[in-house]
């Protein structure tokens, strides 16, 4: 569904992407791991096309996408979720929800309808004419996954959307996304909370200072001593193999 | 909110009140009183539909007020053109030259007061302009209409005797810009134009053209404000660089809705209602305490500025809307308390 081929992202003399691959195959929940400042979401944004790569190439759904904006790559089914939630504040939650809606939809009537119907399924129900303003965090983020899936998406791109939830609110999220999952949609997500990690994904992609590192099953992949150093340092693997009681 | 039978019967009464107000009011003074208020209205509409509605602020309207009455006092003065004809290229002329600012702007990307400045600037250079292309503008001169004279062309040649006249075709200008703004909120271009204005980012990644939509809304802007030029010229019949491209229009172009409320339908005319009321009784009232004091309604009028900014940032519609939303919240709270 989605094939991204020797990606590479500059900034400057910064490479922040450097010849990174990834396939999503339909269907399935694959996701993006790795420490802080690896390149994660800055290869969101060169996919979805707030960014155009220096080298590489994006197909999705046979469609070569490098360098469309992103308004067009909605279009084709492919909208991702920001890290940093962007609700537009001085709005209702569904007329929030149905600015997505409007992607497929032309009519304001019609569009209200669905973006209501999203909300509901996304239990957001009991909050859609509170104005977005006054969300709580769990709230603007099940907003925030609203809005992109009343696009009527083939392919969410989450990026983090369990950062800053407590326990239950995750346990919550990792259902819809599931739930989201079962309809058809096929997704990619950046996550750093690893339980949601090892239970949602199919098939796990590692990026640490730009370059994919690892890539596998997620139980695999966290057994991989390479992925063990990129997050706690070098030598690690090491340590905890040796049964360090630091592990 | 209109929906309900409090509004709907207040807004019938008004709209009445309105189509019979040249019978009851009999003055010239509050007859040019209430075209000079619907005017502005008019104009601040056209503001509203990129300013407030868009988040793309303008500090140069004037640039579409001056192009369009240039067009229509040009195309009049020198080659004889009927007004009726000569508004259709006026029209067209203020979605040239907002086409013109908006590609520019919005392809490099100038967003808030990089935008302004732009259209600061555009409108300054084209009041430089009409002041040296005399053989077109007259120059500093200004260009004089020249009068009809016949009381049976009057509505042929845009012309109206008395102020009755004027009054009924800016009350309609009104009226059809508060449908097409009221229409405008209900269809997916409102709708995307003010998902652009509150985060043009997660707008695009929803799949909104942010670059067509604003070139939409700067469009119907600039043939509004052109379309108030062209009342403007046939109410005066005389227009010159500092009138057309001065910011004085500008200025009242985009206070009107600030104050009102921007980004709402009603918002430029409540603006325009309240700012020419609080006009005429700092006048009427510095007089009557200070006698002539010239100048001192104007520091009133400073101040009221003011004090609205300070403390109503939703603007006249805000209060409003607050007001009834504090009611109904009240109610509501007796109602379960008289449930419990």
């Amino acid at each position: 569904m989605l094939e991204a081929t020797d990606i590479i992202k500059r900034f400057g003399g910064l490479v922040a992407v450097s010849d990174a691959s990834l396939t999503v195959p339909e269907g399935r929940i694959v996701s993006l791991i790795g420490p802080n400042g690896a390149g994660k979401t800055t290869l969101f944004a060169v996919i979805s096309g707030f960014l155009k790569p220096d080298a590489g190439r994006i197909t999705f759904a046979g469609t070569d996408v490098t360098g469309m904006r992103p308004h067009e790559v909605c279009r084709l089914g492919l909208v991702r979720t920001f890290q940093v939630v962007q609700p537009f504040a001085n709005l209702t939650v569904r007329e929030n929800i149905a600015a997505g809606a409007h992607n497929r939809i032309r009519g304001r009537a019609e569009a209200l309808d669905h973006a209501g119907e999203v909300g509901k399924r996304l239990g957001m129900g009991g909050m859609l004419d509170q104005p977005a303003g006054a969300l709580t965090v769990a709230g603007r983020k099940r907003l925030e996954l609203s809005r992109a899936l009343a696009t009527g998406p083939k392919l969410l791109l989450l990026d983090e959307v369990m950062a800053g939830l407590n326990a239950t609110e995750i346990t919550e999220i990792v259902e819809v996304i599931r739930g989201i999952r079962d309809t058809g949609i096929t997704i990619l997500l950046i996550e750093h909370v690893m339980q949601a990690v090892m239970s949602l994904s199919d098939y796990t992609y590692v990026l640490n200072n730009g370059a994919i590192i690892s890539r596998g099953a997620p139980r695999e992949v966290a057994a991989d001593p390479q992925v063990v150093e990129a997050y706690l340092g070098h030598g690690a693997s090491e340590r905890i193999a040796a049964g360090g009681a630091g592990a | 909110m209109t929906g309900t039978m409090g509004w709907r019967i207040f807004w019938l009464v008004l709209g009445a009140l309105a189509i019979v107000a040249p019978w009851i009011i009999t003055s010239g003074f509050w007859i040019n009183f209430l075209i000079l208020t619907l005017f502005l209205a008019f104009l601040g509409q056209g503001w509203n539909i990129m300013g407030g509605y868009g988040g793309q602020f303008s500090f140069g309207h004037a640039v579409f007020f001056g192009t369009g009455a240039y067009i229509q006092a040009i195309l009049q003065s020198k080659f004889g053109w009927n007004p009726w004809l000569t508004l259709w290229f006026a029209m067209a002329g203020g979605v040239l030259v907002a086409a013109f600012i908006g590609y520019l702007s919005f392809r490099y990307g100038l967003r808030g007061s990089y935008f302004a400045l732009i259209t600061l600037a555009f409108a300054e250079a084209f009041r430089v302009l009409a002041t040296a292309a005399e053989g077109v503008t007259e120059g500093g001169k200004g260009i004089l209409i020249a009068l009809n004279q016949d009381p049976e062309r009057s509505f042929a040649m845009m012309q109206f005797a008395t102020g009755t006249g004027y009054y009924y075709f800016i009350l309609i200008l009104t009226v059809l810009s508060l449908v097409v703004v009221w229409a405008m909120e209900r269809s997916r271009f409102g709708a995307q134009l003010v998902a652009v204005r509150e985060n043009e980012d997660a707008a695009e990644a929803i799949g909104v053209n942010a670059f067509r939509v604003k070139m939409g809304a700067i469009c119907l802007s600039g043939a509004m404000t052109a379309l108030g030029g062209v009342f403007y010229v046939q109410k005066f019949l005389l227009m010159d660089p500092n009138i057309a491209y001065g910011p004085t229009k500008s200025v009242e172009a985009l206070v009107v809705p600030i104050i009102g409320g921007m980004g709402t339908v009603f918002g430029p005319l409540l603006g325009s209602a309240f700012l020419h009321t609080m006009g005429e009784i700092t006048k009427e009232a510095t007089q009557f305490f200070w006698q002539d004091r010239p100048g001192l309604d104007l520091i009133f009028y400073g101040v009221i500025l003011v004090l609205v900014l300070a403390f109503l940032p939703n603007g006249l519609v805000g209060l409003i809307k607050g007001q009834w939303r504090g009611r109904r919240q009240g109610r509501a709270a007796e109602r379960k308390k008289a449930v419990a």
